[in-house]
């Protein structure tokens, strides 16, 4: 009898707690088109799999009239659960709760989750929002953000680390998520930045809005924070449902296979590529000829879209995409293209998922502000990426490799283990143009006609060099195929690469470019 | 978000865009367009170099400053920044007032070189 009671006061017990900050701060939750924190974990995983720990968890401050307030769980929800059957750890900050602040309960209960997905090897998804450090807390809170900073950067290569932005994250609450591997943004949702607008016009008379400062848009296009933007809080679940199913629970397994599929993409491979090499294509359109079900699933679509980076499958097995885009800034690589590369490359190395790299590039970006904001050491990232890496490593050079893009677009000379060309592949160290321009200048220079002597030089040099052959030639590119073999090849290659072994000097750590 | 349609050649947002000896024909993107442009800097004017308040001003125009003089005061983050005579030169024109707020990069005096 008494034990049917104490059952029934449990249930109230963990009703009164499950509400949050009450029904009136979930109604402004709802009103501002947010969904709670307990609905987002529902809506996120498997129906019935989540199991909640923690629950009645109480923060311990008795200054500032803190001793009398009740906070329901500290502010912040954490349990495990499962994504079409794979095992996750989740936390999801409670806005409702005192605007979500972050005292050191709330931010125990995020490193114990944290910890637990690191001994059970699987990923650890953050949905963050919160008004930041509770300052009746004071350095108590700031305590709680370093502990969850070090056990992201313990965790950082071992699981999957996910940041969820919905609501505002601002100060230091922002660096837990720039520490993690994929950052999910949605429009008129997400605020991230590390000093809000007031305090930006109170000391710099700079007047901006949270939108324009910080908003999902800014992150997802232009500071590269963001990997996934959302226009809604459902489209961002289903992203993160979708980057669960290409990526291992850790980095000592391989991503899940799937049943194999045939690309369903109808455009002929040979037709994308215009044969005018100054005119740009959608280099996404072979990514979709080749793989499995045409699907390619981008990350950072809008940051730095002169390289395209993602994930799709070959044979039913995860494979990384890397691939120039000369639909933007003629495919260059940039300060921004070369960070956005060179993690996801690490991202990829980490977690055992082959990297497939399709080249077709000019060169670096010309300019002052580049080489000002340090494309030599972001540029070097990927130097440093793809060398380090010992997935399997496969290039197909589509059309361009000019220079120190043809190095660093994952060249035999930094480890590849098969590089492909199409015979439209041009292998020079530089375009025909410049070089033709440098070679024959004095020829240039005292022909009668030094234009109609360019011309010809020019077309003398594209015959002789502007190919794959004198590559092909050297050993340096295994073999010169024809686009419709591609997929084939890249099937074999992947195939027989499954073992693969690549020996690396024993060390600390590296010492990348940053 | 995806946008699957393929793209032609010939959109007529392509733009010509020159790397090295070569133009090849792309779309430019938002940051891209954004960028600052690079001027090379005249010694002959003074920028600030974080955006605050100007404090004081100690110099009017047409004086001639010695190297090393103080110039003004400029508060930016709760710290009083002495910005000083660069070289000597004769002050051409302020163009700031004591209690104005500046932004970065905001052109605050103009000097030539004293005959």
């Amino acid at each position: 009898m008494s034990t049917k009671k104490n059952i029934i006061a449990l249930r109230q017990k963990k009703a009164i707690v499950e509400k949050g900050g009450g029904e009136k701060a979930i109604e402004k939750q709802l009103a501002m088109g947010k969904m709670t924190a307990r609905d987002r974990i529902r809506a996120l995983l498997d129906e019935g799999s989540f199991h909640e720990y923690d629950l009645f968890v109480q923060h311990e401050e008795k200054n500032f009239g803190m001793d009398t307030k009740d906070l329901p769980g500290d502010g912040v929800i954490t349990g495990t659960g499962t994504i079409n059957g794979n095992p996750v750890c989740i936390y999801a900050q409670d806005f409702t709760v005192m605007g979500g602040s972050l005292g050191i309960q709330h931010a125990r209960k995020i490193t114990k989750i944290m910890d637990h997905a690191l001994k059970m090897k699987m990923p650890c998804i953050g949905i963050n929002d919160s008004g930041g450090a509770r300052i009746q807390e004071g350095i108590g809170a700031l305590a709680g953000y370093g502990e969850i900073f070090y056990r992201n950067t313990m965790a950082s290569g071992v699981i999957p680390q996910i940041s969820v932005i919905l609501g505002p994250c601002a100060g230091g609450a922002v660096y837990s998520p720039a520490l993690t591997d994929f950052v999910f943004v949605v429009e008129n949702i997400s605020k991230m930045f590390i000093t809000g607008p007031n305090v930006i016009e109170t000391v710099l008379g700079e007047k901006i809005s949270q939108e324009d400062l910080g908003g999902a848009r800014v992150h997802a296009e232009i500071t590269g924070n963001a990997h996934f933007y959302a226009l809604s809080e459902k489209e961002c679940l289903q992203q993160i449902k979708e980057l669960i199913s290409y990526i291992p629970h850790n980095n000592e397994e391989k991503a899940a296979k799937v049943e194999p599929k045939k690309p369903k993409f109808k455009k002929n491979i040979e037709n994308i590529i215009p044969s005018n090499p100054k005119l740009p294509y959608d280099v996404r359109e072979i990514i979709y000829a080749l793989v499995d079900d045409s699907k390619f699933f981008e990350v950072q679509e809008l940051f730095a879209p002169n390289i395209v980076i993602g994930f799709a499958r070959m044979d039913g097995e995860t494979v990384g995409f890397v691939a120039n885009q000369p639909m933007y800034l003629a495919g260059v690589l940039d300060c921004d293209a070369s960070d956005k590369a060179a993690r996801f490359i690490r991202f990829c190395d980490a977690f055992n998922i082959p990297l497939v790299t399709l080249e077709d590039i000019p060169g670096y970006l010309p300019g002052v502000d580049q080489e000002h904001a340090g494309v030599i050491r972001h540029g070097a990232k990927v130097l440093y990426a793809y060398s380090e890496a010992t997935v399997p490593k496969i290039t197909v050079i589509l059309r361009k490799a000019y220079g120190g893009g043809y190095i660093a677009m994952n060249s035999r000379h930094l480890g590849a283990d098969f590089t492909f060309a199409w015979p439209e592949a041009e292998i020079a160290v530089m375009g025909p143009e410049g070089a033709a321009n440098i070679i024959f200048k004095k020829e240039i220079m005292e022909a009668e006609d030094p234009d109609a002597m360019r011309q010809q030089k020019v077309k003398e040099y594209i015959e002789k060099f502007a190919n794959p052959f004198v590559a092909a030639g050297k050993g340096y590119i295994d073999a010169v195929i024809e686009p419709l073999e591609t997929r084939e090849l890249l099937l074999h290659a992947l195939s027989v690469s499954r073992k693969k072994f690549d020996f690396r000097p024993v060390k600390k750590h590296g010492n990348p470019p940053q | 978000m995806k946008n699957n349609k393929p793209v032609q050649a010939e959109n007529p947002d392509f733009v010509d865009f020159a790397i090295t000896a070569r133009k090849y024909k792309t779309l430019l993107t938002k940051k891209f367009l954004s960028r600052k442009k690079w001027e090379n800097p005249s010694p002959y004017e003074i920028f600030s170099s974080i955006p605050g308040t100007v404090v004081d001003i100690y110099v009017k125009e047409g004086d001639v400053v010695e190297e090393g003089a103080p110039l003004m005061t400029l508060e930016a983050m709760k710290m009083q920044n002495k910005i000083e005579m660069p070289f000597t030169a004769k002050i051409k024109k302020i163009n700031v007032q004591k209690g104005e707020q500046i932004p970065k990069d905001f052109l605050i005096f103009e000097l030539e070189p004293v005959e």
